[in-house]
């Protein structure tokens, strides 16, 4: 825990009634790499993430997010929608979370939001069409052009979001998770439901935005192939307590993962694990 | 049925005409079944008690004819109109026809509006069916704002009615106040007991809104009848001053309007001024309404009615923006209130009752929730239909209802029932209905 975290988790814990869901949970994510939070079925990363978004309180532990000029921020204090505008935490949803009925730029635009409301003067410079106002709202346009240049939907800006194919969805969240300018973004499950070519693609949009953006990643993902790809530091959840973390490979050779994670059948667990790199 | 559609292989028609046909023959053969006994056959007690009856087939056949043939007409309605996604059997000329005919309704609709004093100076009737008329579609156009725009049932809008209405009759009553004045204080107070009624329901969801939304709009009627030595209770108040023309009354008199004028002085002049002040306090209410479409409010406005935690995600506070959807809509509607206090000259509790709640929530749906020309044409089609029905007498709520369920089943999310989108890179395109949410209170 030495390293320089932008989120450290220390000793989290959520309890639903008498279910624990997270247990004394405790694990850094580091600035500007990107940390997997895998686990089986039920293992309680939701519940982190959740925890980590200000949409649960959580039971006990402490969830200090460090910026990168040194202010410090307890998340489990602020809640709902400022853990977005003020701690710049961003989120996306593992069962899409999207706009439907608005085009894929508005999807940007709103996330746009508290940037442009300033820019509005609380609406009423917006109201009189001052010029500030206008230029403002070019450069979130441009901001969303963007974006949607990099996730390949440009030509598709003004379709309805939720015409959109799939994968197509899946990406528009992320670069709407982005457009909130976060300095760190949670992803829920990003590749679930993708073809091996959509995953391939959504592994170098991850690494673009660490590398371009210096934007630090926290994923939970099922998919192998992408956790073992990009992550650079990863954490193995079981029945809500941390059972193994280090680097992907050193999860790959871990028997406790092993065992846990794929059930005790070690021998086609490793076969799996192996597959998935 | 299956001949019918084989027999025209690649015709896109063909399926289309069978299915109508097969719907129109079900309709006809369900009427069949229920009027042979209600129609076909007369059954009476004869004069010493006797059974007697006698068979009417002949008026079976036309009613049964005319299921036929009105089931027919129904289903190719549907079709021409209907939401998207059913077959289109109407060709491709007669549907562009209509997207012009739909482009153009909009500016042809304004200038009319802006023509009708012209055009019927001498109708008393008319110029006064038209205020009622203006009045409602700017009460629906801001109610679209709570209801349309950022999805929260609002069922005590008239609360906010009775708010302006009250606000000019007793400012004006009392402290002499002049209208112009009087009409931003009553959109602010309105605005503020849109905020007031915003707090305690913001937790508060779908059914649940709907039912503590209706109750203030009772609360605020009630404390009103109550509260006798301010409103004067169920007696209302009277002598509520006329507008003037902003300081020039509209009066017979030597300093009146018509005088310094020069013109004869007529009754129909404080009419026609009365339509185009509530004509731009209606635009009013709808430019605003389009511009904050376009400013990040009114998308936050859309976007809280699409899905409340993705916006809490984005770091969107969703109290606030709760709050001013319910304030904007609150100011719209103190704004028509002061207009209708000034316009009636006496108001009284009668007049903000769950009723007009309720018309100007159907004006909203009925339109489409979201679409500007929508509401306008639903105000239109609700007020002038109700008065055209007129002549019908009691059977007016009859026609009106089944016009309604009609309606209803054609355009179920109201007669314009797509979405445009409030900016775009390339081109502007409607967003079908079927993707738009209607939001969860």
């Amino acid at each position: 825990m030495s390293a320089d975290c932008i989120l450290n988790v220390d000793q989290l814990s959520m309890r639903f009634g008498g279910i624990v869901a997270v247990n004394d949970l405790t694990f850094g994510a580091e600035r500007r790499k990107i940390t997997a939070l895998i686990g089986p079925n039920g293992a309680g990363k939701t519940t982190v993430f959740n925890c980590i978004t200000g949409f649960y309180k959580p039971s006990g532990g402490s969830l200090k997010l460090t910026h990168d000029d040194g202010r410090q921020i307890q998340l489990e204090r602020l809640n709902d929608f400022r853990i977005s505008k003020q701690a710049r935490v961003a989120r996306t949803f593992q069962n899409i979370r999207l706009f439907p009925g608005m085009t894929a730029l508005e999807n940007l635009m709103v996330a746009q939001h508290n940037a442009l409301m300033l820019a509005s003067g609380m609406t009423f410079l917006g109201l009189i069409g001052a010029p500030s106002w206008r230029a403002a709202e070019q450069r979130a346009i441009d901001l969303s052009k963007l974006w949607l240049e990099r996730i390949g939907l440009l030509e598709r800006a003004d379709d309805a979001a939720g015409n959109l194919p799939y994968g197509d969805q899946r990406r528009l969240e992320i670069a709407r998770a982005m457009c909130t300018e976060p300095a760190l973004l949670c992803l829920d499950e990003p590749a679930a439901g993708l073809n091996a070519r959509e995953s391939a693609a959504l592994s170098e949009l991850l690494l673009t935005i660490r590398a371009d953006h210096g934007t630090s990643i926290l994923l939970i993902e099922h998919d192998m192939s992408v956790v073992m790809e990009i992550s650079d530091h990863v954490v193995v959840m079981d029945y809500g307590v941390k059972i193994s973390e280090g680097t992907p490979k050193q999860i790959r050779d871990d028997p406790k993962v092993i065992a846990a994670y794929l059930g005790a059948d070690e021998e086609e667990a490793i076969a799996v694990m192996e597959s998935g790199t | 049925m299956a001949g019918l559609s084989a027999s025209a292989p690649g015709s896109l028609a063909a399926p289309g005409a069978a299915f109508i046909f097969k719907k129109a023959l079900v309709s006809a053969l369900v009427a069949l079944v229920l009027f042979s006994l209600m129609i076909g056959v007369r059954t009476e007690a004869g004069s010493d008690g006797q059974l007697t009856y006698w068979t009417r087939f002949g008026d079976l056949a036309i009613m049964v004819a005319t299921v036929f043939g009105g089931s027919i007409v129904v289903e190719l309605l549907r079709q021409w109109w209907g939401p998207v996604g059913t077959i289109r059997i109407v060709p491709p000329s007669v549907q562009g026809g209509l997207a012009v005919a739909r482009r153009g309704i909009a500016p042809v609709l304004l200038v009319f509006t802006f023509l009708v004093p012209v055009i019927f100076y001498n109708e008393r009737y008319i110029l006064d069916l038209g205020i009622l008329v203006l009045t409602y579609v700017m009460l629906g156009w801001g109610l679209n704002v709570v209801v349309g725009l950022a999805g929260l049932l609002d069922l005590g809008y008239v609360a906010f009615y009775a708010v302006g209405a009250y606000s000019y009759a007793l400012l004006a009553t009392n402290f002499g106040f002049s209208f112009w004045i009087c009409l931003p204080l009553a959109g602010i107070l309105a605005a503020f007991c849109g905020v007031l009624l915003g707090f305690p329901v913001l937790r508060l969801r779908g059914d649940y809104l709907a039912i503590v939304t209706l109750a203030f709009g009772e609360i605020i009627r009630l404390v009103i009848i109550n509260w006798q030595s301010l409103t004067g209770g169920p007696n209302g108040v009277t002598g509520i001053p006329r507008p003037s023309f902003f300081g020039i009354p509209l009066t017979p008199g030597d300093d009146g309007l018509a005088a310094r004028l020069g013109i004869e002085f007529s009754t129909t002049h404080r009419i026609v001024f009365l339509f185009y002040l509530i004509l731009a306090l209606a635009l009013l209410t709808n430019w605003v309404t389009i511009r904050l479409r376009r400013l990040p409010i009114g998308r936050a406005w859309e976007a809280l009615r699409e899905d409340e935690v993705a916006c809490r995600a984005l770091g969107i506070n969703t109290t606030t923006t709760k709050l001013t959807a319910f304030a904007t809509g609150a100011m719209f509607g103190g704004l028509a209130g002061a207009f209708f206090a000034t316009r009636q000259g006496f108001i009284s509790p009668e007049s903000f009752t769950f009723h007009e709640s309720a018309l100007v929530l159907a004006i909203v749906v009925l339109g489409g929730m979201g679409s500007q020309l929508g509401v306008a044409l639903a105000a239109l089609v609700m007020i002038g239909g109700f008065e055209l029905f007129r002549g019908l007498e009691q059977f007016r709520m009859l026609v009106f209802g089944l016009a309604m369920v009609l309606l209803m089943i054609w355009r179920p999310r109201g007669l314009i029932g797509h979405r445009a989108p409030t900016v775009f890179l390339h081109h502007s395109q409607a967003i079908s209905s079927d993707l738009v949410k209607e939001g969860h209170g």
